[in-house]
């Protein structure tokens, strides 16, 4: 056995859920468990409580609002990586899902539990920053909410308070008849962590020109993030390439990259920009092709 | 804590510390040594089990989690003692193995995969095997067998031809 000693509770509700959180100090939420158990087994956290979400109730659904889906913190990702609404509703979701983790992984890991541990690789926190998602939490009896932008504040680190439960995150619909999506990413084998990623949405008008354009890069950073001046530099325009690159390289010049054994700032910084480029480039002819590249 | 599960096929109930990976409890509880410790934080794949059909890694999953839920493990596939799955003659006849430490995860893993998509292609064998590591064989033989296990369950399906 790994990990250090803790005890496991199994609460019937969210009620429940949030007072064992309130109760106790190093107390931990689980549900996959697919990025807390590892930490846990280098005993990296070292909770002194479990609570175990996965059964609850209506924490697992995907279900239809006014202005996007709404997904449940429990939803497995590998149910999202099948869903119908999600692929037609948030296309660029679903285009991530088979690079989150392996199969394996994404058999019992969540939506929620990927949002909550802030892996600054992780495929769905970049599309949530990237198409502005909204996540929902309970703390005590009350309902909050919080932009994804303002989520994300560090490596493994979230403005979630302590004593609260991720329920559920508000993608946005595009409702433009001309969408596509492109999505990049360097990582050692497929499916492991990112070394570097990026996304893009773009919606064309009936004559070509972009309309609107999300682009976000993934792993590169200490938090997943958009970029908002590549989108203000092309909106308007048919995205030349080197107009694109420009900018791009420009957004890319004053962040700073992270730097590990597998990839270096500047290589982070590199592959990032080509990245980028390439789901650009899918995005903007998936959408003049009038269909959602998915594959 | 006390647990419940249906472990090939069998209701089984067992006392655990919460920290006790459901890998450890198939190995040490019910001495199911053949899902393997590698890695023990969800790299290598070598302890992947079947959870309710799925592959899951039994090393990522704490036995009190696993409550209820059904487990197949590699010493659940064989139709009967002495006896080797469909999967399991594949590899063999096509040398999926060498030192056999990742074969068990490897066999599993393509069973999860033929039950979804009984014609996979290489490309989405090379995916579902990407999750698991083998030291010895470079994988082109483990990916023979898989394919060569496909064609054969395809074949059992079909009506026997006229001669």
């Amino acid at each position: 056995m790994k990990p250090a000693s803790f005890e496991y509770a199994r609460p019937a509700d969210l009620d429940q859920a949030c007072a064992m959180l309130a109760a106790g100090d190093d107390v931990r939420i689980i549900a996959g468990g697919q990025t807390l158990v590892p930490l846990m087994a280098m005993r990296l956290a070292r909770p002194k409580r479990l609570i175990d979400i996965a059964r609850i109730p209506d924490l697992a659904f995907v279900r239809h609002e006014r202005d996007g889906i709404a997904i449940g913190a429990t939803t497995r990702q590998c149910v999202l990586e099948r869903d119908a609404v999600v692929r037609a509703a948030v296309p660029l979701l679903a285009k991530v899902m088979p690079f989150v983790g392996h199969a394996a992984i994404r058999s019992r890991g969540t939506v929620g539990g990927s949002l909550a541990n802030a892996d600054p690789a992780a495929e769905i926190a970049l599309i949530a920053v990237t198409l502005g998602a909204t996540l929902i939490y309970r703390q005590g009896a009350a309902s909050a909410e919080v932009a994804a932008s303002d989520f994300f504040i560090g490596p493994m680190m979230t403005a979630l308070p302590a004593v609260a439960c991720l329920t559920a995150v508000r993608f946005p619909r595009w409702r433009d008849a001309r969408i596509g999506v492109g999505f990049h990413e360097v990582s050692a084998r497929r499916s492991d962590f990112a070394f570097a990623s990026a996304a893009a949405q773009v919606a064309l008008d009936d004559s070509g020109v972009c309309r609107r354009l999300a682009l976000g890069i993934g792993a590169v950073a200490a938090c997943p993030l958009r970029l908002d001046s590549v989108a203000t530099a092309l909106e308007g325009t048919r995205v030349e390439l080197p107009v694109a690159r420009e900018a791009v390289r420009a957004a890319l010049a004053d962040i700073e990259p992270l730097s590990d054994l597998h990839a270096s700032a500047d290589y982070r910084r590199r592959a990032a920009t080509s990245l980028a480029m390439r789901a650009i480039t899918d995005a903007y002819r998936a959408a003049e092709g009038g269909a959602c590249a998915l594959n | 804590m006390r647990v419940e599960l249906t472990v090939n096929g069998e209701a089984r109930t067992v006392e655990v510390e919460p920290r006790m990976s459901l890998l450890d409890c198939l190995r040490e509880r019910f001495l199911l040594t053949g899902a393997h410790a590698g890695c023990e934080h969800g790299v290598c794949g070598a302890c992947t089990v079947l959870i309710d059909g799925a592959p899951a890694r039994s090393c990522l999953m704490f036995a009190v989690q696993a409550d209820g839920y059904a487990i197949t493990t590699i010493e659940g596939v064989a139709p009967g003692p002495g006896e080797l799955s469909l999967i399991q003659d594949a590899f063999c006849e096509t040398h999926g193995m060498q030192c056999g430490y990742c074969t068990p995860a490897m066999i599993l893993t393509a069973h999860a995969l033929l039950t979804d998509n009984p014609a996979p292609t290489r490309a989405d064998i090379v995916d579902a095997i990407s999750a698991n590591i083998c030291r010895c064989t470079g994988y082109a033989q483990i990916v023979e067998a898989i394919a060569l296990a496909a064609e054969r369950m395809r074949g059992l399906n079909q009506p026997m031809r006229e001669p």
